[in-house]
């Protein structure tokens, strides 16, 4: 085990189809993020930065390659892990691109749902969706119905359900896209911060130009293979 | 853990309750047709219990007087009477006729009976039984007459005196009562002309109109004009006596069809509503297949508008069992709304039908079992479409 990962892939790839019509999505990936760390992704439509996210995300099978989760190899050129979904809820956090929140859950019961889906008490759950959403400054709408919530507001009630379980790792697929530059950046902001605070690694795929020097490292991804590139950006908290 | 149908139901409960108010309209018209059934055979029953007897003695070879026309001799209950084991035994006619209430028609079945005789009806609501031979009646209050209303039937005025409840045929036409003898000449006397005409054909027949015969003709005419017939002979038998063997008895020794209580439930039951039964068995069907078919397309249409959200509950971890719990009480939610909704329009409607409808306990449990039944079924259909749902398309690309 390497505690000093919270998530390391190497020589990833995705293959799909067969034969002569087969594609190469990711090709011999390698990538590494460690806890506390928030890394930007970054590269041009289709080459292959939401089939990487998906593989990260355990929603679909890489082809071969090996990945290693808060130390724990999860896949070796095959699933390590027999129930792909306890693995989700346990130890992935989610942001999407819209909030996505559930409708019909109000703002707190939508942070408590994960750790309640985890087994954990309602009590123990809320309790930590209130710590979340305080620690996002959004626990004065924590009864509120999502849809009485502005689009920061329901970014940061999506931040904080992805971190309602602590998990080593969070997927932020396209955050900022929706929001303007002021508000683009404070999200960024929250999410170094959460990072730092629950030493989480999270992962942002982005096109957004103006959040991209907020990334220390950056990876870009071409024809389904990675380029790092450090030492982008600035330091945001 | 958090109750995501109870959530959902709670976050759109007016489009939830208006639909369940839809479907238990729905459900209120089947639960009414088979409160129908019900009681078109209640109203059998009652037209039995009602009667006060024991054996039915009709003509032979029909499974009168109810279902098939009867015609017997009207002295013919002086001999059953005279039988071993029996204790009354009374003449009765039946005949379905509009009658006419001033210038309106009713639909009625006007009974001919003896006062005190098996035959009478069991109660009254109002007024008083019949206590002249001729020109009063009681009507059952289906019939739409007061007391003091005066009835056409023939030729003849008729008096209501009294009213009664719950007295209707098996084809639901509410009882008229009136004495026997006037009901006789109701269902057998023919109109003046018709009398008259038949005496010119007598006339004219010379076998029937002989020089050499004197009267013969007279005598012709008095029974061509005169009438002892009924349609039945109800026989109370006496206590410690078998209604079976009595019946056996009068079969044998009489010629006639004897009906006992058992027989003439299965004539009125299984025969002569056989076919409206049938007919309210389709209803039934079709209705709970529409039902099923609506609660179907409700729960689909309700979860492919949720299709991100369960991707993105699968997505985080949601376990398929507890989305297809979720879909699942959300069905069964909308069959709870329906079936109280139902029953509650059923029993309001109910009493305005012209036909009693009888809603049983025992429909309603059953029906609350198939409301649930059918909801569950047609659950299957949106569950399959939210475990197909691939928690890969919460993920953009």
């Amino acid at each position: 085990m390497d505690q000093g990962v919270g998530i390391r892939i190497e020589g990833l790839s995705k293959r799909y189809g067969a034969g002569e019509t087969a594609v190469d999505a990711l090709k011999e990936v390698n990538m590494s993020v460690a806890p506390g760390e928030v890394v930007g992704l970054i590269g041009p439509s289709g080459s292959g930065k939401t089939t990487l996210l998906k593989c990260l995300g355990a929603v679909i099978e890489p082809t071969r390659g090996r990945m290693t989760l808060g130390g724990d190899v999860i896949y070796d050129n095959a699933w390590k892990i027999s129930d792909l979904r306890v693995l989700r809820r346990d130890r992935i956090g989610f942001i999407f691109q819209a909030p996505y929140l559930i409708p019909f859950l109000d703002v707190t019961d939508n942070v408590a749902l994960l750790p309640m889906l985890a087994g954990r008490p309602n009590g123990e759950a809320r309790a930590r969706a209130l710590e979340l959403l305080q620690a996002l400054d959004v626990a004065h709408r924590a009864k509120a119905e999502t849809s009485e919530l502005s689009g920061g507001e329901q970014q940061r009630v999506s931040i904080a359900r992805a971190l309602a379980n602590r998990p080593p790792v969070i997927l932020a697929d396209e955050p900022t896209a929706p929001l303007d530059s002021d508000r683009a950046l404070a999200v960024m902001r929250i999410l170094n911060q959460m990072a730092s605070q629950y030493q989480t690694a999270i992962i942002v795929v982005t096109h957004d130009e103006k959040i991209i020097p907020t990334f220390r490292r950056l990876y870009n991804i071409r024809d389904g293979r990675t380029f790092e590139e450090a030492g982008v950006g600035r330091a945001l908290v | 853990m958090i109750s995501l149908a109870g959530r959902d139901i709670l976050h759109s409960w007016s489009k939830f309750v208006l639909t369940g108010l839809g479907l238990g309209l729905l459900i209120g018209v089947t639960f009414t047709m088979a409160g129908v059934y019900r009681g078109m055979v209640d109203d059998a029953k009652v037209l039995l219990n009602n009667s006060g007897a024991d054996l039915w003695v009709v003509q032979k070879d029909t499974l009168g007087p109810y279902a098939e026309s009867s015609s017997i001799h009207d002295d013919v209950y002086r001999s059953i009477l005279g039988m071993p084991g029996v204790a009354q035994a009374a003449n009765v006619t039946y005949l379905a006729m509009q009658v006419r209430r001033g210038s309106t028609d009713v639909r009625a079945m006007v009974v001919g009976f003896e006062p005190g005789q098996p035959g009478e009806p069991g109660y009254l609501v109002a007024g008083r039984r019949v206590t002249r031979s001729h020109y009063e009646a009681v009507a059952d209050v289906k019939s739409g007459f007061a007391l003091g209303d005066r009835i056409s039937i023939r030729r003849h005025d008729y008096r209501v005196v009294g009213l009664t409840r719950r007295m209707v045929s098996s084809g639901g036409d509410p009882m008229v009562f009136i004495p026997l003898k006037d009901a006789q000449e109701a269902q057998f006397l023919k109109d003046n002309d018709a009398i008259v005409n038949e005496r010119i054909r007598t006339a004219a027949n010379p076998a029937l109109n002989r020089p050499g015969v004197p009267g013969l003709l007279d005598a012709i005419n008095a029974s061509q004009t005169s009438n002892h017939n009924v349609n039945a002979v109800l026989v109370r038998v006496a206590e410690g006596r078998s209604a079976e063997m009595v019946g056996r008895d009068i079969h044998r020794w009489k010629h006639l069809q004897v009906f006992d209580r058992e027989q003439m439930e299965e004539i009125l039951v299984a025969k002569l509503i056989a076919t409206s039964a049938k007919q309210i068995g389709m209803f039934l069907v079709i209705l709970t297949i529409v039902s099923a078919a609506i609660v179907a397309f409700i729960i689909y249409t309700m979860t492919l508008g949720k299709i991100r959200e369960i991707a993105v509950l699968k997505l985080i971890g949601t376990h398929n069992r507890t989305i297809a719990g979720m879909i699942l009480q959300q069905a069964l939610g909308l069959g709870l709304i329906g079936f109280a909704v139902g029953k509650i329009t059923a029993t309001v409607w109910g009493p305005a039908f012209p036909r009693y409808v009888l809603l049983e306990p025992g429909d309603a449990l059953r029906g609350f079992v198939i409301v649930m039944v059918v909801c569950t079924l047609a659950s299957t259909l949106a569950i399959r479409a939210a475990l197909k749902v691939d928690p890969a398309t919460a993920i953009g690309g």
